[in-house]
């Protein structure tokens, strides 16, 4: 089969992070058995609604705010190929270097070479959903090169040879003492009488890296925002690990997705007040670091931006679909979910777990390989109401459904009763002979796959002795 | 005012008791009702569960039965809003513009039961009666699709006899969503548990809702589980009098 | 084909509906509020940073009562002289290992948003290299009230991008373990500001 090289791509297969080994329900089965997993998952969620909600009713133009990034958005998704090379020359002017990456391969390829060029054999990284996907870690390991994650939550995961299983918080399923146990464990030079005090978890991490940090040339980060129409990019992060990435070494590679840039400076002011609200619960986060190019004895003066389409060219190509591509990886929408509440992150089987990530995964890898995640959902509506850029994800789910090769026996059953619901008599007469199916059984119980699944926690209503329309009838 | 019933496929076949105390509800507040006997299903399951083109025939057969009537109702959040936001979307990708226009047209025209009381008839007071201790589930599709915000409370606040007790955590999904409960059962199931603690520890005697399907889900479950609650449906609580109750 | 070829083919391609776009509505609140000083306050004090109301001539008694009069306080080059304490010693592209010997940086400040508690840096010279407010472990920050916008919207208006900049919001702090926040990771542990008014 030969494609057209232009046309839009899915996501490879063999590398990154994007498809999980098993399907939703049954990697969701584990962890539904985990009852430690489900308290910190549902102590994390809720603290984490909590405040986020008590800052955002602190704003009274939060709606328009939202609109305003939705359309923001849609402008740029619109203006990519353009709003792109305007980045590029921004960049290029300001003594950057922009590399292209179509997929996570040449991404991964393209910072080995870099970081190999500086000679160095280990590279510090800001937390970056990017280069998660991309697999990143695992093929700079691959090369000899060592990469060492500085995000507290990253460094549990890493510490822990662990996955992420969230996308603000990659560490959310541990709670504090599970924290100690994998510093204790994996965390060399740690003092032996570490508690499980937050604070003190965290000055262990500070003493940790701060040599690393001194002594790292190389930096690898992600980002949140580029500005198309000044050549700026910016991190938004907490703990100041950001900062050293992004400031004490010679040389920064940034891998970013295409979808990330905005037009001008000015739009800032919207994902600003958006982003920090939405995504930690905060007015503001602790650190902001924005820079353009190189700037001659301050930070880095080798700058490298990697522009990673890896499947979002399919994304955009996707006209109702395309709205994925304005998320800003707040998390807001993992937050509110029910479902991520009670499975957590890992059971969605990609780095973007979530709502979010039901939509956005499938979308990537393409549906087929990513099949049970539309499914992840019961489409309560929930995350469209916390996405600070208003992205439909129920409306996608239901769509992306549409998309899913269906199982033969469920795409008859559906058949069968489209059929007959689109028949009035004929509809009529299965509610009787259903009727009569269930006074012969036994209620409630023991129904055959794939209603077994229902029956196991639930009764079956009792069959009532008229339909509706037969009373009706009767009248 | 003459209005047309869209009893929907499950009140049809499951619980009809919804659907008649929709008729006896706006019959005694002196409306005229009429059931287009030629209705079926909205298509929301199929929609929902990926089956869109298997729903163009639902969604005509919606359109064409319902287009001669000004105001129709459902008791059912669920249904409404894939009418009014799923219907026109099918036609628009399976029909053609025409019908897109007619479906939303028609949708336009669909009200779930709650708004049709308080924004298109101006009632609260519907004159019920019920004396019993009560939690009210806001639905998924009735809170965040249709949008009813807090009419059913409204009308529960006016029916007397009525100790309406608050549901904690009220806006969380029951776990039903159609087909996820059974693609996911367990998960549906993790999260059904989780409404029931909530209900039981409200001291109702009665959880009521504006969805037949949601309903059904925390009924089952309730029962499975003998909690001595009962799920209820809005129509018919707001049908009860003293002299049916 | 070069992948910068191929991605932009890639992207042309896939907008081939050419979908029209309606222009950004920006109905949410537009900078040039008035400014609440106090907000500014209560906000940076809500992150744990401490405020100090000072007046200019104050300012080195101030960082002395901070950090004591013997702390080795850092200074980029370019702050006002009197607002130096007597034994600071000046960012001259120092070593990050003297940098982070400091016991404190004290800077100026660019701007500052009272509405999220936010104070900008942009590198000028009262401000200094980024590195020199990362090592250390407490920062003061000497910030004049008409430095202080409404909004983020203001700050916006008034940075300029070609500037390394930097946001800080309180603290270094992380809600990385159970989603609390903790202060103090890896930036300093100490903010403090002293907000000048004369």
């Amino acid at each position: 089969m030969s494609t057209f090289l232009g046309m839009p791509a899915t996501a490879p297969r063999g590398v990154g992070h994007l498809r999980g080994d098993q399907t939703f329900p049954r990697a969701a089965h584990d962890a539904l058995g985990n009852s430690q997993l489900r308290r910190n998952l549902r102590h994390a969620t809720t603290t984490i609604r909590g405040k986020s909600g008590k800052v955002i009713a602190e704003l009274p133009d939060w709606q328009e705010l939202r609109d305003a990034g939705s359309a923001i958005k849609a402008d740029v998704m619109a203006r990519l190929p353009e709003l792109l090379e305007e980045l590029e020359a921004r960049v290029t002017e300001a003594g950057g270097v922009v590399h292209w990456a179509a997929d996570a391969n040449e991404a991964n390829e393209i910072v080995t070479r870099l970081v190999r060029e500086t000679g160095s054999s280990r590279v510090i990284k800001v937390k970056s959903m990017a280069t998660q996907e991309i697999g990143l870690n695992e093929a700079l390991e691959e090369a000899g090169i060592t990469p060492v994650e500085t995000d507290l939550a990253e460094l549990i995961v890493q510490l822990g040879d662990d996955k992420p299983s969230h996308i603000l918080v990659p560490a959310i399923h541990r709670n504090r003492s599970e924290i100690r146990e994998i510093f204790l464990r994996a965390m060399p030079g740690v003092d032996p009488a570490l508690t499980d005090d937050p604070p003190v978890l965290a000055a262990a991490a500070r003493r940790y890296l701060r040599e690393t940090f001194l002594s790292t040339e190389v930096a690898v980060s992600g980002a949140n925002f580029a500005i198309a129409a000044t050549g700026t990019l910016g991190v938004v992060e907490s703990e100041g690990n950001g900062r050293m990435c992004l400031t004490l070494p010679d040389t920064l590679i940034t891998v970013m997705g295409i979808e990330k840039v905005l037009p001008t400076w000015r739009d800032l002011e919207v994902f600003l007040q958006l982003l920090p609200r939405a995504s930690t619960g905060e007015r503001m986060n602790p650190y902001t670091t924005m820079w353009t190019g190189v700037t001659p004895g301050d930070g880095p003066q080798n700058f490298h931006l990697v522009l990673l389409d890896n499947g979002r060219s399919a994304v955009l190509a996707d006209t109702a679909g395309r709205q994925a591509l304005h998320c800003i990886r707040c998390s807001a929408c993992l937050n509110v979910c029910p479902v991520y509440e009670r499975t957590g992150g890992h059971s969605y089987g990609s780095v973007y777990p979530g709502p979010i990530g039901a939509v956005l995964s499938p979308q990537l890898t393409g549906v087929a390989d990513n099949a049970s995640l539309p499914y992840a959902s019961s489409l309560c509506g929930a995350c469209f109401d916390a996405c600070p850029v208003k992205i439909d994800i129920p409306s996608l789910l239901v769509h992306l459904r549409n998309q899913v090769p269906h199982p033969p026996a469920e795409r008859a059953a559906m058949a069968a009763a489209a059929y007959t619901m689109a028949r009035p008599r004929l509809y009529a007469n299965a509610q009787r002979a259903a009727k009569l199916a269930r006074i012969a059984g036994r209620r409630g119980r023991g129904l055959p796959p794939p209603f077994s699944g229902w029956t196991a926690g639930r009764d079956l209503p009792e069959f009532p002795s008229q339909t509706f329309r037969d009373w009706w009838a009767e009248r | 005012m003459r209005i047309a019933l869209f009893a929907t496929c499950l009140a049809d076949t499951l619980f009809p008791e919804a659907a008649k105390a929709t008729v006896l509800l706006l019959e005694r507040l002196g409306h005229e009702v009429v059931f287009p006997a030629e209705q079926t299903c909205c298509g929301q399951m199929h929609v929902n569960t990926g089956y869109q083109a298997a729903a163009l025939p639902l969604v005509k057969r919606y359109a064409s039965v319902f287009d001669p009537y000004d105001v129709i109702v459902a008791p059912s959040g669920s249904c409404v809003g894939s009418i009014r936001h799923q219907h026109s979307m099918v036609a628009a990708a399976y029909g053609d513009a025409g019908l897109a226009a007619r479906a939303a047209d028609v949708g336009s025209r669909t009200y779930e039961l709650s708004e049709l009381l308080v924004d298109v008839l101006g009632v609260e007071d519907v004159g019920a009666y019920f004396p019993h201790r009560v939690t009210y589930h806001p639905t998924c599709h009735s809170l965040r699709m249709t949008r009813v915000g807090d009419k059913p409370l409204r009308l529960l606040r006016q029916v007397r006899g009525l100790d309406l007790v608050e549901l904690p955590a009220a806006e969380q999904c029951c776990g039903f969503g159609g087909t996820f409960a059974i693609k996911n059962a367990e998960t549906s199931t993790a999260m059904l548990a989780d409404k029931m603690t909530n209900i039981v520890s409200t001291g109702a005697d009665v959880c009521t809702a504006g969805d037949a399907s949601c309903l059904m889900h925390i009924g089952g479950g309730l029962s499975r589980l003998r909690t001595g609650v009962r799920t209820v449906h809005l129509a018919e609580i707001l049908a009860s009098t003293e002299f049916t109750s | 084909m070069s992948s910068r070829d191929l991605i932009l083919g890639r992207v042309r391609a896939a907008l081939r509906d050419a979908p029209v776009v309606a222009e950004v509505p920006r109905e949410y609140r537009q900078g040039g509020r008035a400014v609440d000083v106090e907000v500014l306050v209560d906000r940076l004090v809500d992150y744990k940073a401490e405020v100090h109301r000072v007046s200019s001539a104050e300012v080195v008694g101030a960082v002395a009562a901070i950090v004591g009069g013997e702390a080795a306080v850092l200074v980029p080059p370019g702050l006002p002289e009197s607002w130096r304490p007597a034994g600071a010693f000046v960012d001259d592209d120092l070593a990050p290992d003297r940098i982070a010997a400091a016991d404190a940086v004290l800077t100026a400040a660019a701007v500052a948003v009272a509405e999220t508690g936010t104070i900008v840096l942009d590198a000028s010279p009262d401000q200094g290299r980024r590195i020199i407010t990362l090592l250390p472990d407490v920062h003061i920050c000497v910030l004049r009230t008409d430095q202080v916008v409404a909004a983020v919207p203001d700050a916006v208006a008034r940075l300029d991008p070609r500037r390394p900049l930097t946001w800080i919001s309180g603290p270094s702090a992380t809600s990385d373990i159970e989603l609390n926040r903790v202060e103090g990771v890896h930036g300093p542990r100490h903010l403090h500001v002293l907000l000048v008014a004369d």
